[in-house]
């Protein structure tokens, strides 16, 4: 700068230059990886305070990391939600078929049947185990990887993909990016393509349950990286202020595109640790152990509809494809790191655990596996026979001028009579 | 008109580059350029952009001058700008001209106002790079023009690019201003020319001129338009994207208009529209964003007041439609050929 302030002469002492620091990631492209610095503490050590304690009483467990599965697979200490095989056999099931899922819609995505794919490998165990702590009718905020919640909630599997279609029955009318669901009746706001916008939006949503009187709670969920947004500052000021029936999760998988966890602040502290700052509870859990996250949002949830106030909890785990179809982690990223990944596979764990109670085995899961894959192969040749992106089948032209308002205004009518005439010019046989 | 060609093209020797490429090598001419040049935005470190757009640049100048950030366009421009109060020259990449939303206070009621608040003790010389427009399947979050925003706000500039050697002159441009530059790439066209017909192969920058790119530095004037095509039936003012869609119609249906490529939509080449204007007596207006309180408005409002005398027709204004950008029927919202075919017949016929 060409003028800086006046000098008194006051002077600054004889010191060093300062420094800028910019982070940077253990490991890039081609590194070997060493998750020897990680802290993993052993399953069963962290003390279970109780769900109406003073929220800096969980100032441990910011840092701490609550683990319920140990390295055999069992269950053991205060956070074990002592779930019946029933259950666990079904939060397995619906892990299992989030990922057969993903894995046929990016290959769907990469056939050019749609434009965009998200999967949530290795992250199944979060969004499936909060469901299936949560009611039916608690109200979900979810970022763009919580698909295991949707079909937690037995959403059809045929409705996701008529979605990520953009064909001619998807109810959100073809208007949205693949994978940006809406489902009100299962409880899943609309997904915005702008991050972190959901987080306030949960608050308000409980605040209003509180204000009625109602008994349903709200959760929202959102990237570590975008965190660093101003709404999740929003949310936590908020959710503390009016000690707001909310559960508020960060899903902490190391990655947001290109940028490591550090560009969001992991390097100082955790962000579990940021709730007690608010004056909120919070919790770091093992987002690679189903029972783990499971017993996390159950005593969030407990708290929350106890009137005890708001919690944050941290889902520690890994992001173990691209951020989506877009990018190739293998540009920024080592390979290595999702191999080497010290909390394992979420879905192998809970297998394992079942088959070590003697509720199940590995013929059992190769035939769920297969059973699986067949069930969403019969949805997607059913969602198909709706149209494929780009394909003709998509929703009529007048869709597109609907829900701008409620009523439709002399300009967008005029506009509507447009994108038809033109259509008929382009294509003169066509009809709608 | 093209003056900048007197010491650009003529002297320096060219190269064939797309528009990021153009865009990457600006960046690169003026980091060497001036030391006070920094880069940063979610993505834009070792990665070099989701675009590529800064690709390699990390390594050749260091993390202290090209920098990954928070996910938090407040945050990126806020510290852009107090970058700039120090007496740096940002250029912030934001990701997606859709995501631009949560840094507007600071671009609105901060950069663009620090010169007159404070007398000009204090300046914002950072120009906010962000690709735009839709055209790529990106739906509602991903294919917004939201550049009306920003000419409605005193002391921004905006520039809106059409070809790899104007993105490259004006970015060098926009990065010398002395002012906050908003920089929309229209990114339909990083990879090619369009000419609106969503179902022909894509085409590269290879076989077309703007994709000759000058070696080294040359900078482009803001607030000055090009004349894409002299002629004299109508005038077509027009920028970004729609340059080349505009450009296709108008030879496709043998008539003889002016096309100017506006190039800045702040400062506007108001002598460049009203000259043109004066002599074809009809003007067609051309933007991909909606239409109500579109830019087009504001240049139907100026063309209205300033050379009513000389025209023979209604002006006419081709825009997106006011809706959302709709995923599945993008083509439908995308004022194509159709659209403005439409429009080029009406004025034909007055």
């Amino acid at each position: 700068m060409a003028e800086g302030p006046v000098r008194s002469g006051k002077p600054r002492g004889n010191l060093p230059p300062l420094e800028f620091y910019v982070p940077e990631p253990r490991y890039r492209p081609g590194d070997v990886v060493d998750y020897s610095h990680l802290e993993i503490p052993e399953a069963g050590t962290a003390r279970r305070p109780d769900e109406a304690c003073e929220a800096n009483e969980t100032w441990p467990l910011t840092t701490d990391l609550i683990r319920v599965l140990d390295e055999n697979d069992q269950a053991v200490g205060p956070w074990d939600p002592k779930l019946d095989p029933e259950t666990l056999r079904g939060m397995l099931r619906t892990m299992a078929l989030t990922r057969a899922f993903d894995d046929r819609m990016y290959r769907g995505q990469r056939q050019g049947k749609t434009s965009f794919y998200m999967k949530s490998t290795g992250e199944e165990a979060i969004s499936v185990a909060c469901a299936f702590a949560l009611a039916d009718d608690d109200m979900v905020f979810p970022s763009y990887r919580q698909q295991g919640i949707l079909i937690s909630r037995g959403y059809p599997l045929v409705e996701m993909i008529n979605q990520i279609y953009s064909n001619r029955a998807d109810r959100l009318k073809g208007r949205q990016l693949p994978i940006m669901y809406s489902a009100k009746d299962y409880g899943f706001f609309t997904i915005s393509g702008n991050l972190a916008t959901q987080f306030p939006q949960a608050v308000g949503w409980s605040m209003a349950s509180a204000i009625k009187g109602d008994t349903r709670i709200a959760t929202s969920f959102i990237g570590e990286g975008s965190s660093a947004e101003g709404d999740f500052h929003a949310a936590m000021t908020f959710a503390a202020v009016y000690n707001a029936p909310v559960v508020l999760n960060v899903v902490n998988n190391q990655w947001a595109i290109s940028s490591f966890s550090g560009f969001a602040g992991s390097e100082r502290t955790t962000f579990a640790a940021r709730a007690n700052g608010y004056g909120i509870a919070g919790l770091r859990v093992d987002g690679n152990d189903a029972l783990a996250v499971y017993a996390a949002m159950d005593w969030a949830a407990n708290r929350a509809r106890a009137n005890k106030g708001p919690t944050l909890i941290e889902h520690f785990t890994y992001r173990a494809e691209g951020h989506s179809t877009s990018d190739d982690p293998s540009a920024y990223r080592s390979a290595r790191e999702a191999e080497e990944w010290p909390l394992g596979d979420p879905v192998m764990r809970l297998k394992n655990h079942l088959i070590g109670l003697g509720e199940w085995s590995d013929e059992q899961h190769a035939e769920m596996d297969k059973a699986l894959a067949e069930e969403v192969r019969t949805a997607t040749k059913e969602a198909e026979k709706n149209g494929i992106l780009g394909h003709g089948l998509h929703h009529p032209f007048h869709t597109m001028f609907e829900d701008v308002f409620e009523d439709l205004p002399w300009n967008l009518r005029e506009q509507a009579d447009q994108a038809i005439s033109e259509r008929r010019t382009k294509f003169p046989e066509w009809k709608e | 008109m093209l003056e900048e060609d007197a010491v650009s093209l003529h002297e320096a020797p060219t190269r064939q580059m797309n528009m990021i490429e153009a865009i990457n090598d600006a960046l690169d001419v003026m980091m060497g350029h001036d030391p006070d040049v920094v880069v940063l935005g979610e993505d834009v470190g070792y990665f070099g952009g989701v675009f590529r757009a800064t690709a390699g640049l990390q390594k050749k100048y260091g993390k202290n001058r090209v920098f990954d950030s928070p996910i938090n366009e407040c945050g990126i421009i806020g510290a852009a700008v107090g970058m700039a109060a120090y007496g740096l020259r940002p250029v912030p990449e934001i990701q997606f001209a859709d995501y631009i939303y949560p840094g507007l206070d600071q671009l609105i009621s901060e950069a663009a106002r620090m010169r007159y608040r404070s007398a000009g003790q204090f300046t914002s010389p950072l120009t906010v790079r962000s690709p735009f427009g839709g055209g790529i399947f990106g739906g509602q979050t991903h294919s917004q023009s939201p550049e009306a925003l920003f000419t409605h706000v005193a002391g921004l500039k905006t520039v809106i690019p059409s070809t790899p050697h104007d993105a490259k002159g004006l970015l060098i441009a926009a990065i010398e201003d002395n002012d906050p530059v908003i920089f929309f790439e229209p990114k339909r066209i990083y990879n090619g020319p369009f000419d609106g017909n969503y179902d022909s192969p894509s085409k590269t920058w290879k076989s077309h001129s703007g994709g000759k790119v000058p070696e080294g530095y040359y900078s482009i004037p803001l607030g000055k338009a090009r004349t894409v095509r002299e002629g004299s039936a109508m005038t077509v003012l027009v920028y970004g994207t729609m340059v080349h869609v505009a450009e296709a119609v108008l030879a496709q249906k043998g008539v003889d208009a002016e096309i100017i490529d506006l190039r800045t939509l702040v400062p506007l080449d108001i002598d460049a529209v009203e000259k043109s204007v004066e002599k074809t007596g009809k003007c067609l207006v051309i933007h991909e964003a909606t239409k109500t309180s579109g830019f087009g408005a504001e240049l139907v409002s100026l063309v209205q007041e300033r050379c009513f005398y000389h025209l023979e027709a209604p002006i006419e204004r081709v825009t997106g439609f006011d809706t959302p950008y709709p995923h599945s029927l993008e083509w439908a919202y995308f004022p194509g050929p159709v659209r403005i075919g439409e429009a080029v017949d009406r004025l034909m016929k007055d």
